[in-house]
């Protein structure tokens, strides 16, 4: 249905990491004392900003190539059937 | 605990996307089949991760970890004895049943196979249940948004049902399917790290283990009972959980799980949405994998909880306690947070919170706009009117049904004997379905009077059963007894159980007797509606990792070396 959705998904994770990694970097480092000594903003932001980037390239190549799924023969057998029984219902 | 502006900045990006997924997905909503079955075009494994995150609401994520924390790894049996195997059957013996019937509803196949009355019964007492659990939800975000972040109840129930009010009202069906697979990778994703910062101080699985061994001792059980799923199930007095294997394989796994998974129209309906019948059957069996593996997500957190607070990490985390000095287990992963995450992180894991707690919501409310649009509104209220009209009902019904449930967040904040009181009564309208459809599904004699009295005097076996029996130290009341109390049971799991066995049966043996003096419907009509009327769909064209058949060993063997595992 028009949007794929690897590619929203992709972009709000990469945000994410870039977010993290960034604050990570320069931000206050004694805030890593809760989480024992280690920090996760960088740790963590690094593999969301990966995670964002895998789905924004699968979502890329996915929405050139792959067929809509509303073009299935299936999807849209059961379509009709239904809007003929609605239309039969009416009658 | 505190946010600084990063959390905040995180938390508003990731309600922009979710209302922008909403925005986007506006200008497909054309038709009613549209808003309320994306008109049935969504990939397999989209449809398959919606279908984890719709259930994957506050609920689950609080309550998982307060179980892990209050009886160990026996709790995963939700999910391997549980779900898993309920996945599997739904995917493979009963989605033909109901993608193939071209019903647009689970009453809606009631409808078709039964009768008016029978699908009018579960689609008046499903609607009910959505709105209010949907609104019971509403409640606990609200109380734990003030308990751990001082936030205003009102601001939390209204910001939330806002956002999800929008979202669905704009792009229907669809979106809160989109946005259920992007929360399901924010949960996933924002609490794993928890999990790998709670094993680390608590010493890894190994000191993980010899931590909840004193948990065990101190609480006069054996070393294991909370890190060994099955050893101790052989007697209910020898496990936290009060519950012996029987019961809890009848109870939990077939009757309760079958019935919810099979026969919930909220998860039903994500993979009536799937673009094909092949898609639709793998829907649950792509969620079975995900899945599997959420007991080490939400179930081990409550565990380093509680084997922290006996025997400290080096941290020093430890339970809190409420004021009458039990400890406050629903507090186990939101405390967590917490004390593990520094401002950054602590945004993604709050927001993964929500997330799960928005997920549910929306899964109630797109539930119940279609429920009440074709269900009721269409069949019994106004018959035969444009399809505009319907798409338009379905956007009202989603206003009102979200503000039923915030009303209803509101009244359990008032009057929280009542929400028990309702689960109460949605547990026995729940516990006797699942018998309904198999009979329906696979017995072609079995009639619509027979499903209708069965429904009944199982919902009716059930509050008998709960009336005369108790748990352990309880009281009469909410907990039963209410008869005088026949049958005292170990734990009151162990009663929820025993009284889905008793309304199950009942219903099974009600509807069979009632069907047999009672006319059949003819062999033709039933065609497409009962297994030995259904042609098999047809499969060889797939490769094998698109068949049912094999995805489904492939899941249960999966599951059974979890099992083995973790015996």
């Amino acid at each position: 249905m028009g949007l794929d959705i690897r590619l929203p998904i992709g972009l709000m994770f990469t945000l994410f990491g870039l977010l993290l990694v960034i604050y990570g970097a320069v931000g206050d480092k004694s805030i890593y004392q809760r989480s024992l000594g280690i920090n996760v903003n960088l740790g963590w932001g690094a593999v969301l900003l990966v995670f964002g980037v895998v789905m924004l390239v699968l979502g890329r190549r996915g929405s050139a190539t792959a067929e809509p799924a509303d073009v299935s023969l299936e999807g849209q057998r059961m379509m009709k059937e239904l809007a003929e029984r609605d239309l039969h219902s009416q009658k | 605990m505190t946010l600084t502006a990063i959390d905040w900045i995180i938390m508003l990006v990731y309600f922009v996307f979710v209302l922008g997924i909403g925005f986007a997905l506006r200008r497909y909503m054309k038709t009613s089949t549209d808003f309320f079955l994306s008109g049935r075009s969504i990939p397999a494994w989209i449809t398959g991760l919606a279908f984890i995150s719709a259930n994957l609401g506050a609920q689950e994520v609080i309550g998982m970890g307060a179980s892990g924390a209050k009886y160990g790894i026996a709790t995963s049996h939700f999910y391997w004895v549980g779900a898993i195997p309920a996945m599997v059957f739904v995917g493979v013996f009963m989605m033909p049943f109901y993608y193939g019937s071209r019903a647009r509803s689970v009453p809606e196949y009631l409808k078709l196979r039964f009768d008016e009355k029978t699908r009018g019964l579960n689609a008046i007492s499903f609607a009910i249940m959505t709105v209010f659990s949907s609104g019971i939800s509403m409640y606990a975000m609200g109380l734990l948004l003030q308990t751990l972040l001082g936030w205003d109840f009102n601001f939390s129930v209204l910001v939330s049902a806002v956002i999800v009010l929008l979202y669905i009202f704009l792009g229907g069906l669809t979106s809160a399917i989109y946005n259920e697979v992007l929360q399901f990778f924010l949960i996933v994703l924002g609490f794993l790290p928890l999990v790998l910062l709670g094993l680390k101080d608590a010493g890894g699985w190994s000191g993980l283990q010899s931590r909840l061994s004193v948990v065990a001792t101190q609480n006069g059980f054996g070393p294991g009972a909370w890190s060994e799923s099955w050893r101790f199930m052989d007697n209910p007095s020898a496990n936290p959980m009060g519950v012996e294997w029987f019961g809890m394989v009848m109870g939990l796994g077939f009757v309760l799980s079958f019935g919810y998974w099979c026969t919930d129209f909220l998860v039903v309906q994500r993979a009536m949405a799937a673009d094909s019948m092949s898609a639709a059957r793998r829907t649950p069996l792509i969620a079975a994998v995900p899945k599997m593996f959420f007991p080490a997500l939400v179930i081990l957190p409550g565990m380093i909880a509680i084997a922290l607070t006996y025997q400290s990490g080096g941290s020093g985390f430890a339970l809190p306690k409420k004021p009458d000095g039990a400890f406050n287990y629903d507090m186990a992963i939101p405390m967590m947070l917490g004390h593990y995450f520094p401002s950054g992180i602590l945004g993604i894991g709050l927001t993964a919170l929500m997330a799960s707690f928005m997920s549910g919501m929306a899964g109630n409310v797109t539930a119940f706009n279609t429920v009440w649009t074709y269900d009721i509104y269409q069949s019994y209220i106004r018959r035969g009117a444009s399809d505009q009209h319907y798409l338009w009902m379905g956007r009202m019904s989603t206003v009102f049904g979200i503000a039923i449930s915030v009303a209803a967040a509101y009244v359990a904040t008032r009057f929280n004997n009542i929400m028990d009181m309702l689960q109460l009564v949605f547990a026995f309208v729940n516990a006797p379905l699942f018998a309904t459809f198999l009979l329906g599904m696979f017995w072609k004699r079995a009639t619509g009077h027979g499903a209708f009295l069965g429904l009944l005097s199982g919902t009716i076996a059930a509050a008998i059963h709960h009336g005369l029996t108790l748990p352990l130290h309880a009281t009469p009341g909410v907990k039963g007894g209410w008869f005088g109390a026949e049958h005292i049971y170990p734990s009151e799991m162990a009663q929820n159980f025993w009284t889905a066995i008793f309304a199950w049966s009942t219903c099974f043996v009600v509807t069979i007797l009632v069907s047999l003096i009672t006319k059949p419907r003819e062999d033709k009509e039933l065609a497409g509606l009962v297994y030995s009327l259904t042609e098999r769909p047809k499969e060889e064209h797939l490769p094998w990792f698109k068949r049912p058949q094999i995805l489904g060993a492939i899941v249960l063997l999966m599951t059974l070396m979890l099992n083995i595992i973790f015996w």
